[in-house]
């Protein structure tokens, strides 16, 4: 009888232990230095996440652990996420801003029998290095196709795309001439600036020279984009009709209350608009603006890590838990809902994130605030870099 | 013919917006020996002061200038009396790591308590917009920055070389224990010409925020080139910081236009050029 209790007893305290875990996610992203911004974006998507649905999934308590990588540094990134799985014992690795960064983590994922969720991190080939990583953000080539058709519906021929040069700018280029060609279209030269580039007034010049009708540019968010823009509109492109059509990067909208007007009617086509007008988005800009601060500060960053956080929870349900990488990661392809961007799902193959790209268009609010009007959608793109790098 | 103009226009621009910027620590490196690699914080703290008093208070535009050098020169009168005293005379890398940690200080304190956002200030409509200039159109306030830099390089010389003031700065630079015996008191001297760097650095903060725009990594995003401006044109030497701003503006300017892809190359082949057949800068003094 004595034994029977015992037994009973241990059995009691081992099912708990084995159904009612802390399960740990580890992310990696830039929560200081000149990031940090984006950093703090990726946080306060997974605490609006984890504000609207729990921090428990069944039994099991999830928790996440943050690691600071104030800029692109795969070395250290590595060292990162290695020691969140042997001393943490992370069952998840998520975040990541850089692709660098991403990549050097992919080989490490098999062996720790960990899944990897990039937040942001856009350049294709990340998912290819690996079939345990998972992408919820989006891709430079994923973003910059649709605005091509955009260009050549406005009846421009002729456009001269202007980028800086780094990685996500040359897949821009590259993504932008595929689909502009595709539609008939030509681009008469293209110019790669150096990324510390803060005078673009020769830029503009030569934009102006090359005597096409519309530009197309490329640049990462943040203050190159303000002088960007400004030179824009200063050195007179606007006014002599030169179009201008980018990726969402240049017109996020933590940027927009300091390029003001000069912004203003600026197209560009993106995965997510802060004033994207569903329930789902409203719900998750309230609790994710709670969690930032200020409404201000929220960007596009934020939303890939309220998704990611989406697919870990499932992931975790799929598994009941026990850490089964494989498992985890079968069970979240072809997973279709419907995010605060619009509805989306993750492609099987790809395991890359289907969803809608939007044109916006830089608008004025009646409370003398700008935001990113949507007034087209693209409905379901894949990634069309996987594609073109085959 | 044209091009060539036109990428004249904008070098002068140019440069004369990196002089107006830079001056102040040729004022700080030329005549009073102290490697000030907090320039670019002066500079910023200057930007956000002008960025909140405009936008925030919605002060004009002269006003908000001159909050900012105010501003700035107060907050760095303790910062002189307490940390930049201790480090006269002190040896280079002391030089640096203080002020390298008094601008990693102001990055910290500028992220919290403005942001990490980018911050504009509000420019009044006059200096809004283009103006033509016949064959191109050019903004109006690169003009205006033209002129700053004008006024302040014809300032800074009369004030250096033709005022008492100038006098015993010179003399407490060349020798601070005879000028002290002479009478000159040498740290109210030093004390004053660190609040007109510093203003400087305000001032040139203001002034070319358009072209460089206020956010927490100002202080470190351009500390380079603030470095070479003062390395070319000879530390001290107001006309020397003036041809190097113009020369380099001009390089820099053309090699974008013309080839862009080359980047920063043509601008640093010429930072060498320049520094191997003048190692003391085009105006260097000889110590």
């Amino acid at each position: 009888m004595k034994r029977f209790v015992l037994a009973a007893v241990a059995a009691v305290v081992m099912s708990t232990a084995a159904y009612a875990d802390t399960i740990k996610v580890g992310v990696v992203g830039p929560f200081s230095g000149p990031f940090a911004l984006q950093g703090k974006n990726f946080k306060a998507g997974i605490d609006a996440y984890m504000a609207i649905n729990g921090n428990k999934v069944g039994d099991n308590t999830v928790e996440v652990i943050y690691r600071d990588l104030p800029a692109a540094d795969p070395a250290q990134s590595k060292a990162l996420a290695q020691e969140l799985v042997v001393k943490e014992k992370v069952q998840y690795l998520a975040g990541f801003y850089f692709t660098p960064d991403a990549m050097a983590v992919t080989p490490i994922l098999k062996q720790a029998n960990t899944p990897l969720v990039i937040m942001n991190a856009a350049t294709s080939a990340i998912v290819t290095k690996s079939p345990l990583v998972v992408r919820t953000s989006f891709t430079t080539w994923q973003t910059s196709t649709p605005i091509a058709k955009v260009a050549h519906d406005a009846g421009v021929s002729k456009v001269i795309s202007v980028v800086s040069d780094y990685g996500p700018g040359v897949d821009a280029e590259n993504a932008f001439k595929a689909a502009f060609e595709k539609e008939g279209g030509q681009v008469v030269e293209a110019i790669r600036m150096p990324l510390s580039t803060n005078d673009f007034s020769p830029i503009m010049q030569r934009i102006k020279d090359s005597g096409a009708q519309g530009v197309f540019a490329f640049l990462p968010s943040g203050p190159t984009t303000l002088g960007f823009v400004k030179a824009y509109n200063e050195n007179g492109l606007k006014a002599a009709g030169i179009k201008f059509f980018a990726p969402g990067d240049l017109t996020q909208e933590s940027d927009l209350p300091a390029l003001g007007d000069a912004a203003l009617g600026i197209q560009t086509t993106f995965h997510y608009a802060v004033s994207h007008d569903s329930p789902e988005n409203k719900a998750f800009v309230e609790a994710a603006a709670k969690a930032i601060g200020s409404k201000a500060e929220l960007s596009f960053p934020a939303v890939g890590a309220y998704d990611g956080m989406n697919v870990i929870y499932k992931m975790i349900e799929a598994t009941g838990g026990k850490q089964d990488a494989a498992k985890a990661v079968e069970a979240v392809k072809g997973l279709t809902w419907v995010s605060p961007r619009g509805p989306v799902s993750i492609d099987p193959e790809s395991r890359h994130i289907t969803q809608n790209i939007y044109l916006r268009e830089v608008t004025k609010a009646d409370d003398g605030t700008y935001y990113n009007k949507e007034v087209q959608t693209f409905e379901k793109q894949g990634d069309p870099g996987l594609a073109a790098a085959k | 013919m044209q091009t060539v103009f036109s990428i004249a226009v904008d070098a002068l621009a140019y440069g004369m917006v990196l002089f107006v910027i830079s001056i102040g620590l040729s004022v700080t490196m030329g005549l009073m020996r102290v490697v000030n690699l907090a320039h670019g914080a002066f500079a910023m703290i200057g930007g956000y002061i002008a960025s909140y008093a405009g936008r925030d208070l919605g002060l004009g535009y002269g006003v908000a200038v001159i909050a900012a050098v105010v501003g700035t020169v107060i907050i760095a009168i303790p910062v002189e009396r307490f940390l930049y005293r201790r480090i006269y005379g002190a040896p280079e890398l002391t030089q640096v790591l203080m002020t390298i940690g008094i601008t990693f200080c102001i990055i910290g304190i500028a992220n919290y308590v403005f942001g990490p956002t980018l911050k504009t200030i509000p420019l009044p409509s006059g200096l809004q917009g283009s103006a033509d200039l016949g064959f191109r159109t050019i903004p109006v306030h690169r003009l205006f920055a033209i002129l700053c830099g004008l006024a302040v390089a014809g300032g800074l010389w009369y004030a250096i070389e033709r005022t008492s003031f100038g006098v015993k700065l010179r003399a407490s630079v060349d020798n601070a224990a005879m000028a002290a015996a002479l009478g000159v008191r040498t740290e109210i001297i030093y004390a004053l010409s660190f609040a007109v760097a510093v203003g400087l650095a305000a001032f040139g903060g203001v002034v070319g925020a358009e072209l460089l725009p206020v956010e927490p990594y100002y202080a470190l995003r351009y500390m380079v080139t603030f470095l070479v401006v003062v390395s070319v044109g000879g530390a001290g030497s107001i006309p020397g910081a003036l041809i190097a701003c113009l020369v380099l503006g001009g390089i820099d300017t053309t090699g974008r236009y013309l080839m862009p892809e080359f980047g920063e190359f043509f601008f640093y082949l010429a930072v060498i050029a320049i520094i191997c057949i003048f190692p003391r800068g085009l105006a260097g003094r000889t110590k």
